[in-house]
């Protein structure tokens, strides 16, 4: 056993994404601490390594790894983290790291944190839970853990660097994979581009159904905004996907984010959190926005809309 | 082909969460089927209606009300039900996911849905587990799925309407973000009907594991920044609105 | 017909023996060899083993139905014929005819051995359902419009009170007048949301205020009925709405309840006391008739209109309300009231009940014509012009079909909109 974190990055389009940096950072952090080393690992190709605060930096490539593959990138992972064997595997709560970490700690027979907001020194996790209505503090057993970072969670620059990356090939055979990449899918077109938009009102599960949406378009209309959602609304088959903000959907950054309806999962608050004035309205008093907007209402969204709509 | 979809019956969050001890305070809280989970019956309804074949429902019965979840399932389409008598409401993922692996195994499952997370996931979600246990290969974040002979092809979402597409010879976990269409609705009296008629098959817990994680405290989080209220009657809180967005200029 | 379904088959027999006895024909004797059609009788016993449907076994064939049955006069249709299908390989569950009945009751009337399709109609659709058969693609919007939003248009229920807005008149809230009051007002989910519809609960509003009756409405409370949408086959969907409503009546005081439609009518008054709901129901009809001489010093101007009144099948042949909205019409000065030539008893179905509401583009596919396209035309042929009726579904079916068929010139009013003109002289 080491004192040493590893940190899965990871990259799109030849771009590492911030989380990647964040637990960066954070484990250099942690492992200088422990008085062990921080090790960045980057699977897959078409991305310059070299650009990570870390103690060391490991960059496999191989042709079955150049686009994201979730058994073979499980695989090398595993491999790896069995050759370092790491006080702690950070990966990224993402659409990525969502279908590595839970794995590999069933696979491994490891604790796994998911929703990581935190770590101590002591290897506490502080986790969202519950949506974002609870806050839990865990602590791993053994002497291997696996944390699934939140993105945002950390200061980005503090893993920003240039330590040089030690290439290496896949650690395992990845001759016969039952899973293969086919094509990567691009955004269907058409609709407005919701992160180029200056104001948007956005409508969650409150919105309650279809036949409610028009009160948001027509409540946006008023004050020349687009209307954006939640994941459920999405999901539910209110709005087209092109509108939906949030891990899963796109990262806006208005001057204006209305939200009517919407409890601000962490999953949401990922996409809308640097808006630059957010105004929450729900019924529940106690909805995780509150603690994110500038501004909020514990009020009906129908009656504040058509209010709002009489006002202006 | 046969179809299992593994469910999860979560504490509700559409109200306030009451704490006891270091835990959810289960016996206040109303617990529902993980939302996600509503998607991944469709899907695999839908994946029935495509290539035939029969629909398993399998989930842990936690506070032993599982059973209007599984009707409403089969009202919808799937054509078993089984329940793991858990009776443990605080049962994390890891041991659902090894008491549904260690059930699904006598299954001959071909393919297996999962709603891709849940909000009470803390040690991670039950669909890569259940790959890892019955050595599947683990797709998340699907919101498509298409079954041909011995192979599905799924589409993964990352991010903002970028994806990607993949070929996976079966058997597969799948855990799905969204259904290609929005879950139907199941006659009410198709419900009741089946409430009266169905047999839930109920299975004993098999199979130990733990998440290795010692809940240290559960709290609602600590406030570091919270929002202006604005109160008063909704029209007031519409004014106040309305006056604040005309002094930014943004209406 | 009989070719229809595959099981028709017509067979000579050579020898017919009956008790030990050969009756065959024979080539000399006066009559020839009869023909006997071999037919199944499983088909008819699925019907009549489900519960509430034995009366189709009841069917001796006699015809009576089909030449009342407002479907086989815009297509092939009626009780008979059904049962006559079913002996020849139809399963009706699965056919196209189970969602072509509307209820209209006008077979049941004249039907010698009590077939009561009212009752096996929603029977067998719910069977279908529950088997997880053909249900016309519309119907199903219906019912899970009317389970998520509380109404088969799947208007949002905030906007259920939204209407009182072009009443121009006080409509009060039972909720915030927090008092008893002589009339609760079940205003109902057409006269609601629909523009045709709003118009008569404006009317109706108008109305009551003149008469200066106490009466409230439940607002934003307030949710449909879904009696259509159990004869529909949900009456799952129906006992869940039910159970909501009876609750939702129960939670405040009031005397006497009034509805604007007859399906509501039918629900409340007849339905619901079997779970547990009795208390006053009647139509506005009726409730009004009883105000003519209040009433009718406040009709001031005339309404110079050759009027014909369609009864509305669950108001007429459901409910024995024929008089009342005859009354009130006749009050109405400068009305000159004509009859169709299908009235009263044996009125004709606008194709609204049952379902047929929510299933006019399946309909349109197995008929000639729509049935309120036939009616629309029979009033037109009195030399009408202006078709009067009592029930929300029908306004826009019948103006939907006097355009269709040519007859503009006849204008479709709700009585309470008739009324509402001549007192007002708009």
């Amino acid at each position: 056993m080491s004192n040493d974190i590893l940190v899965i990055t990871e990259h799109m389009d030849g771009k590492f994404s911030d989380v990647s940096f964040e637990m960066v950072g954070k484990a250099k952090e942690l492992a200088n601490a422990w008085g062990g080393q921080s090790i960045a690992v980057v699977v897959g190709g078409g991305v310059s390594s070299n650009v990570f605060a870390s103690d060391s930096t490991i960059h496999v490539d191989d042709a079955a790894l150049s686009n994201f593959n979730p058994e073979a990138y499980g695989k090398v992972i595993e491999a790896l983290v069995k050759e370092k064997s790491p006080k702690v595997v950070m990966f990224g709560w993402t659409a990525t790291g969502m279908d590595l970490a839970a794995w590999l700690s069933a696979k491994l027979g490891v604790p796994c944190a998911a929703y990581v907001k935190n770590i101590g020194a002591d290897m506490t996790m502080s986790c969202q839970a519950y949506g974002g209505k609870m806050s839990a503090d865990v602590s791993p057993e053994g002497d291997m853990a696996i944390a699934a970072c939140l993105a945002g969670s950390f200061p980005v620059e503090a893993g920003q660097g240039s330590t040089a990356a030690t290439t290496m090939a896949s650690p395992v055979d990845l001759g016969s994979l039952k899973v293969k990449f086919v094509e990567a899918i691009k955004p269907a077109g058409g609709d407005v581009d919701i992160t180029s938009q200056v104001k948007l009102v956005s409508i969650g599960r409150g919105i309650g159904g279809k036949e409610n949406v028009e009160l948001a378009e027509e409540l946006a209309g008023k004050i020349g905004a687009t209307v954006s959602c939640s994941r459920p609304v999405v999901d539910a088959g209110w709005l087209p996907r092109t509108r939906q903000v949030g891990k899963s959907g796109l990262k806006v950054k208005p001057k204006l984010y209305l939200m009517l309806g919407i409890s601000g999962a962490p999953e949401h608050l990922e996409g809308m959190k640097s808006a630059e004035l957010i105004i929450a309205v729900n019924t529940d008093k106690k909805a995780p926005i509150f603690n994110v907007a500038h501004y909020g209402a514990t009020a009906d969204l129908f009656e504040v809309a058509e209010a709002m709509l009489e006002l202006l | 082909m046969n179809i299992v979809v593994a469910i999860k019956h979560i504490p509700s969050i559409a109200d306030d969460l009451p704490v006891s001890g270091n835990t959810v305070d289960f016996d206040s809280v109303d617990f529902v089927l993980n939302e996600f989970d509503e998607q991944s019956i469709e899907q695999a309804v839908l994946v029935k209606e495509a290539v035939g074949g029969t629909v398993t429902v399998v989930g842990v019965d936690m506070i032993g009300e599982l059973d209007a979840v599984l009707h409403l399932a089969l009202a919808k389409g799937a054509d078993k039900a089984v329940k793991i008598t858990g009776d443990d409401p605080a049962a994390d993922s890891h041991t659902q996911a090894k008491w549904l692996s260690e059930a699904i195994k006598g299954m001959s499952a071909d393919i297996i849905f999962a709603g891709v997370q849940a909000s009470n996931d803390l040690d991670g979600q039950i669909g890569p587990m259940l790959a890892a246990y019955l050595d599947m290969p683990y797709i998340g974040g699907v919101s498509s799925v298409e079954v041909a002979g011995d192979s599905a092809t799924v589409n993964k979402e990352f991010a903002g309407g970028v994806g990607a597409k993949y070929e996976v010879s079966l058997p597969m976990v799948v855990g799905v973000q969204a259904s290609v269409k929005p879950p139907r609705y199941a006659p009410v009296s198709k419900v009741r009907q089946v409430a009266q008629t169905a047999t839930i098959e109920k299975v004993a817990p098999s199979g130990e594991v733990s998440s290795g994680l010692t809940m240290k405290k559960m709290a609602p989080p600590v406030v570091t920044g919270h929002a202006e209220m604005i109160e008063g009657s909704s029209k007031e809180v519409a004014a106040k609105i309305v006056e604040l967005l005309k002094s930014k200029g943004l209406a | 017909m009989a070719q229809k379904y595959e099981k028709a088959i017509a067979i000579e027999k050579d020898n017919i023996v009956v008790d030990g006895i050969d009756v065959s024909g024979h080539w000399n004797r006066m009559f020839e060899q009869r023909v006997i059609t071999e037919y199944t009788p499983e088909l008819i016993e699925k019907i009549a083993d489900i519960p509430n449907a034995e009366s189709f076994a009841n069917c001796y064939q006699c015809a009576k139905c089909v030449a009342v049955c407002p479907v086989d006069v815009v297509g092939n249709y009626g009780p008979r014929k059904l049962y006559r299908y079913a002996q020849t390989g139809m399963d009706l569950t699965e056919a196209p005819e189970l969602w072509l009945c509307t209820t209209c009751a006008n077979c049941l009337r004249v039907c010698p051995k009590e077939v009561n399709m009212v009752k096996i109609m929603p029977a067998a659709r719910e069977q279908a359902i529950l088997d997880g058969k053909f249900v016309p693609n519309e119907l199903q919007q219906a019912f899970e419009n009317t389970a998520k939003s509380g109404n088969p248009l799947g208007q949002p229920q905030r906007k259920r009170d939204a209407w009182i807005q072009s009443a121009g008149v006080p409509v009060p809230i039972i909720k915030d007048l927090g008092r008893k009051v002589n009339v609760l007002w079940y205003v109902g989910s057409y006269p609601s949301y629909h523009p045709r519809g709003i118009d008569a609960a404006a009317a109706a509003a108008r109305i009551f205020n003149a008469l200066g009756i106490d009466f409230a409405i439940l607002g934003k409370e307030e949710k449909d009925d879904a009696d259509s949408q159990r004869l529909a086959g949900e009456k799952g969907l129906f006992e869940m709405m039910t159970e909501q409503n009876i609750e939702t009546f129960n939670k405040y005081e009031w005397d006497e309840m009034v509805v604007t439609g007859p399906h509501e009518l039918n629900a409340f008054k007849n339905v619901y006391p079997k779970y547990g709901f009795e208390r006053p129901v009647v139509h506005y009809s009726t409730f009004l008739a009883r105000y003519l001489d209040q009433l009718k010093p406040l009709l001031q101007h005339s309404v110079e209109k050759k009027i014909t009144y369609h009864d509305p099948c669950y108001l007429g042949r459901h409910n024995g309300e024929y008089e009342a909205p005859r009354k009130l019409l006749e009050a109405i000065p400068g009305v000159e009231l004509v009859e169709m030539q299908r009235n009263r008893e044996n009125g004709y179905c606008c194709g609204g009940g049952g379902g047929g509401m929510w299933m006019d583009s399946f309909t349109a596919k197995h008929t000639t014509m729509r049935l309120s396209e036939k009616r629309a035309m029979e009033a037109a042929s009195t030399g009408a012009n202006v078709l009067a009726v009592a029930c929300p579904f029908e306004v826009s079916r019948f103006t939907d079909a006097v355009k269709s068929t040519g007859n503009e010139h006849v204008d479709v009013l709700d009585i309470l909109e008739l009324l509402d003109k001549s007192m007002r002289g708009e």
